[in-house]
């Protein structure tokens, strides 16, 4: 039997969209071909609302929401685009370039990474903040994978699809604030964690954060697409 | 336990009482503890059972002044003496019956006059660990009366009619905040007191734990019967040991009389308390994070909605108030909504503790009416800035407020208007700065603070404040230029507007409200690379020390 | 009952048998993490590696979760502390009195950061986000102990006291 779905509709920058009741603003909005920028969320996982590039607008509210975690409401108007949350979200990049060492020309990641086609979808053009370099070693410890630190911009997806889609659990963010560091296990080299080797967390990482050995230097390209894929295989089941 | 009861053991402790001639209070809070009041204590126990006098030394929570510590409070002739020593006890034992011993006697009428104490009604006249005592001053008479006399809703109306908001900082009203819990669903709600009193520079829950701490378990008893919580956790500080001590003496002590576990009154209404220590992150006090922090997790905020009082605790329905909001609730039940509601300004109503503290020469508790003018509270009870030097601002709100400068001293205290001069009213730290502190280093300070205390969470709050902090690292050493300043200004707004949780949302407060006021300070910096309060090494080629905690 | 063995313990210290109190107090659910973890944070006085892994397969918390959790918060240490511990507070009140002086001449007289212990292991410097003690500022704790309006000249005697003896 199927529960009668209580549908709710909307305005997103002036389009009259329609949403099921436990829809989030930025599922409808990609049903409708409206783009909003993301880099944390990844469909199939739980969303965390960190990276706060999904900001939008709602009329009547002073306060900027996640669209990713936004939930519909009857008669709600969204503007996505503006120049303020381009300003927003141009200066959230320039953090993250800034953070670590986001160097694309020597990355193993150029031309797939996530973080640079999104700095040049919201027209980024230079960074304003000076690069912080913090002193991150690599791990190579991992027979197949690597993990360079200097590449991660703490989006969580592989602390998240490790727990919540493999169910291992390895990954996991250590300390706090600028000084928060993605671990394996108890802070262990890869190679000597608890890993499955099931690599999903490199085909989700958007940078070059986590890799695949085999492809060092060569073209990189990532699949993240499976998520949904295995999460509808799951719920059939 | 029933009213009479209560009334009966009251009659008890009072009779026991009367038994003495002379009551000498002597304070156990932190400040007078680390000046060797237990000493005292011990030596002016022995001098009392020599003398023969009928006298009864007792411990009780803070007196409020800090400063003039050991403090030791001598009924019924309310005299107060200060910097007590124990080689001072026997001459005040001798006096009881005789004038007082006036070298020791503290003059602080200024001090005490104007304040009006609900809050602290019972700090420093009651051993904070004997329950019976607390119930000598009509303690538990509120909760006997809720759950005997009144329904879960008309306790919401009450609380609601008298105008409480939460003392926690962000003012929501509590009767709005108990009343969506109440509506909310869910089988299984819980009620947690926030006592991860992380403001630097503000101590009002401490005081309040240390000196009065079954008026907080009674204020979150009435609290779950009026929302339907079973089930209560107090949150506190790993760094408050002696309130964490106290409060769990006393919730053994609420249970054996009764006022925790199940049939609380003869009733069908069970409710106990659980104490959750906190480990010394700044961002529990946020109410989600905090949330996080008892589930067992880091301390990370998620973004809201959905609110605690819809979904909280393990997903349940989740009262969250703070320390000083819960010690109010007895007295609003027992005296009436309309009593409180009668006390403070339009939209602020009742008393609100503060902690004065910096260059001020009566540093420690008070607790006013709200509308009370800060020139009031800072140079008429505070005392005025010592020294001889020169009042500069005073900074309220802890990391998430701003400094006030002098031209807006007579502002009466509100939430509204601490929030229109660019502060506010935050947990109720109240710092007050003279001419030898730089306001460009102030906000400085509390950037650091902001960034070592950030969760890491999103992308603004984590690298935005370190970004911020680097660049006032460069103002105070000399070496900015007008540029750093304008990306300063908008980094403000980035992470102001952008950030997941409220510890974010406001750190760029201090560094907006300095420039407010004292903005040729930053120039001064720029411009001349000279620090006008000489506090920073400008230009000196030292660079200022970056102490980082790790 | 706790649906897998559980592990045993890492020693027969008998401080271990505290630990486990706390966990079966709390049922052994996960959300006992921070309290367990308290608990071996006070009895041995700093967490390593041992402690984490046994608490966190008593508990089912994936270790890196564990370790998330003991580094996201100020009470956990990873080391051991010096003999001796003088915390130096940089709550707003204590730095308004000269609490970064006192900061800084405890960092150049032992030759340590906040945060780390002399290499002979007898003193730690640490600094405290506010003990609450703002009416007695500037503040700092001896071996745990509450001493106010600590002027540099006391701090200093204090601190070559400690060095002396040992």
């Amino acid at each position: 039997m199927i529960a009668a779905v209580d549908v709710k509709t909307l305005v997103i920058d002036g389009i009259n969209v329609s949403a099921r009741a436990d829809q989030t603003v930025l599922e409808v909005a990609r049903e409708n071909n409206i783009n909003i920028p993301t880099l944390c969320h990844l469909d199939g996982l739980t969303d965390v609302g960190a990276c706060r590039l999904c900001l939008v607008e709602t009329k009547g509210s002073p306060k900027l929401n996640p669209a990713c975690v936004l939930k519909v409401e009857e008669g709600m108007e969204i503007t996505t685009t503006s120049d303020r949350l381009k300003h927003y979200r141009q200066t959230i990049l320039e953090m993250l370039f800034s953070e670590r060492n986001h160097v694309c020309a020597v990355c193993v990641a150029n031309g797939h990474c996530e973080l640079q086609s999104m700095a040049q979808d919201q027209g980024l053009t230079h960074v304003r903040l000076p690069y912080m370099n913090p002193k991150l070693v690599v791990d190579a410890s991992h027979e197949r994978f690597v993990s360079d630190p200097n590449r991660c911009i703490l989006c969580q997806r592989c602390v998240r699809v490790c727990a919540e889609v493999e169910g291992a659990h390895v990954w996991d963010i250590m300390g706090r604030g600028i000084g928060s560091l993605l671990i394996a296990d108890l802070h262990q080299p890869w190679g000597e964690s608890s890993c499955t080797r099931c690599g999903k967390c490199v085909q989700v990482c958007p940078t070059g954060a986590l890799t695949d050995k085999s492809k060092l230097g060569s073209d990189h390209p990532k699949y993240p697409e499976f998520l949904p894929n295995l999460e509808a295989m799951r719920e059939g089941r | 336990m029933t009213s009479e009861e209560l009334l009966q053991i009251a009659e008890s402790v009072n009779a026991e009482h009367e038994k003495f001639d002379y009551e000498v209070n002597v304070c156990m809070g932190t400040g007078c503890m680390s000046q060797h009041s237990a000493k005292l204590r011990e030596a002016l126990t022995k001098e009392a059972a020599a003398s023969g006098k009928r006298c009864h030394v007792r411990q009780t929570g803070c007196m409020g002044l800090c400063a003039a510590g050991p403090l030791v409070l001598v009924e019924p002739t309310e005299t107060l003496y200060g910097s007590v020593h124990e080689s001072d006890a026997p001459e005040l034992i001798l006096s009881l019956g005789e004038p007082p011993v006036e070298r020791l006697r503290a003059h602080l009428e200024d001090y005490f006059h104007g304040q009006q104490h609900i809050v602290l009604e019972n700090s420093g006249h009651i051993d904070p660990e004997k329950i019976d005592e607390y119930i000598g001053r009509d303690g538990y008479a509120a909760l006997v009366k809720a759950l005997t006399e009144m329904t879960p809703q008309a306790v919401i109306e009450q609380i609601s009619k008298s105008g409480l908001r939460g003392r926690g900082g962000g003012g929501y009203p509590t009767g709005l905040k108990w009343g969506t819990v109440a509506k909310a669903f869910g089988a299984q709600k819980y009620v947690i007191c926030n006592g991860d009193e992380g403001d630097p520079g503000a101590f009002m829950d401490r005081s309040v734990l240390e000196s009065d701490p079954q008026r907080v378990i009674e204020g979150m008893a009435i609290a779950a019967y009026a929302v339907g919580a079973s089930k209560g956790y107090v949150y506190v500080r790993a760094e408050y040991p002696l309130a964490v001590n106290r409060l769990t003496v006393s919730l053994r002590e609420a249970r054996r009389r009764g006022m925790l576990g199940n049939n609380i009154c003869g009733t069908q209404f069970a409710f106990d308390i659980e104490i959750r220590l906190g480990a010394g992150a700044f961002v529990c006090g946020e109410e989600t994070a905090l949330i996080a922090s008892i589930e067992g997790l880091r301390g990370q905020p998620r973004p809201r909605p959905p609110y605690p009082a819809v979904s909280g605790l393990w997903g349940a329905p989740t009262l969250i108030n703070n320390v000083e909001t819960f010690a109010n609730i007895a007295p609003i039940l027992r005296k009436g909504a309309e009593w409180y509601a009668g006390i403070g300004t339009e939209k602020s109503k009742g008393t609100k503790v503060f902690a004065l503290t910096g260059k001020i020469t009566n540093t420690g508790l008070v607790e006013i009416p709200m509308g009370m003018t800060l020139r009031e509270m800072i140079f008429g009870i505070g005392g005025g800035v010592p020294d001889g030097r020169k009042f500069k601002a005073v900074q309220t709100g802890g990391p998430s407020g701003g400094c006030i400068p002098e031209e807006h001293l007579d502002l009466a205290v509100s939430y509204e208007a601490l929030i229109s001069v660019g502060s506010m009213m935050g947990s109720g730290g109240m710092i007050v700065m003279d001419d030898t502190s730089c306001m460009v280093n102030v906000a400085r300070f509390f950037m650091e603070f902001c960034m070592t205390e950030s969760c890491g969470k999103c992308i603004p709050c984590r690298v935005g404040t370190a970004q911020m902090f680097d660049l006032l690292t460069k103002i105070c050493d000399g070496k900015a230029s007008y540029a750093d300043l304008d990306l300063l200004i908008d980094l403000c707004d980035v992470v102001k507007n952008t950030s997941l949780c409220g510890l974010g949302m406001t750190a760029p407060n201090p560094v907006l409200s300095t420039l407010r006021y004292f903005k040729h300070e930053y120039i001064e910096h720029i411009e001349n690379k000279r620090c006008p309060a000489g506090v920073c090494a400008c230009g000196s080629g030292v660079a200022t020390e970056v102490e980082v905690t790790a | 009952m706790p649906a897998y063995p559980m592990p045993a313990l890492p020693s027969d210290d008998k401080r271990w048998k505290i630990v486990n109190g706390t966990m079966r107090r709390h049922g052994y659910t996960r959300s006992a993490l921070i309290e367990t973890l308290h608990t071996v944070q006070s009895s041995f006085g700093f967490l390593d590696d041992d402690a984490i892994r046994f608490v966190s397969k008593s508990l089912h918390v994936p270790l890196s979760q564990a370790y998330g959790v003991v580094t996201f918060y100020n009470h956990f240490s990873l080391k051991p502390a010096g003999k001796h511990t003088c915390t130096i507070c940089t709550g707003t009140a204590c730095y308004i009195k000269g609490a970064d002086k006192l900061l800084a001449t405890a960092t150049k007289m032992l030759k340590i950061k906040s945060g780390e212990t002399t290499p002979d292991g007898n003193i730690s410097l640490m600094t405290a986000r506010c003990v609450g003690a703002c009416g007695r500022a500037p503040v700092i704790l001896e071996d745990g102990e509450l001493v106010g309006l600590v002027e540099t000249a006391t701090m200093v005697d204090q601190l070559e006291r400690w060095a002396l003896h040992d």
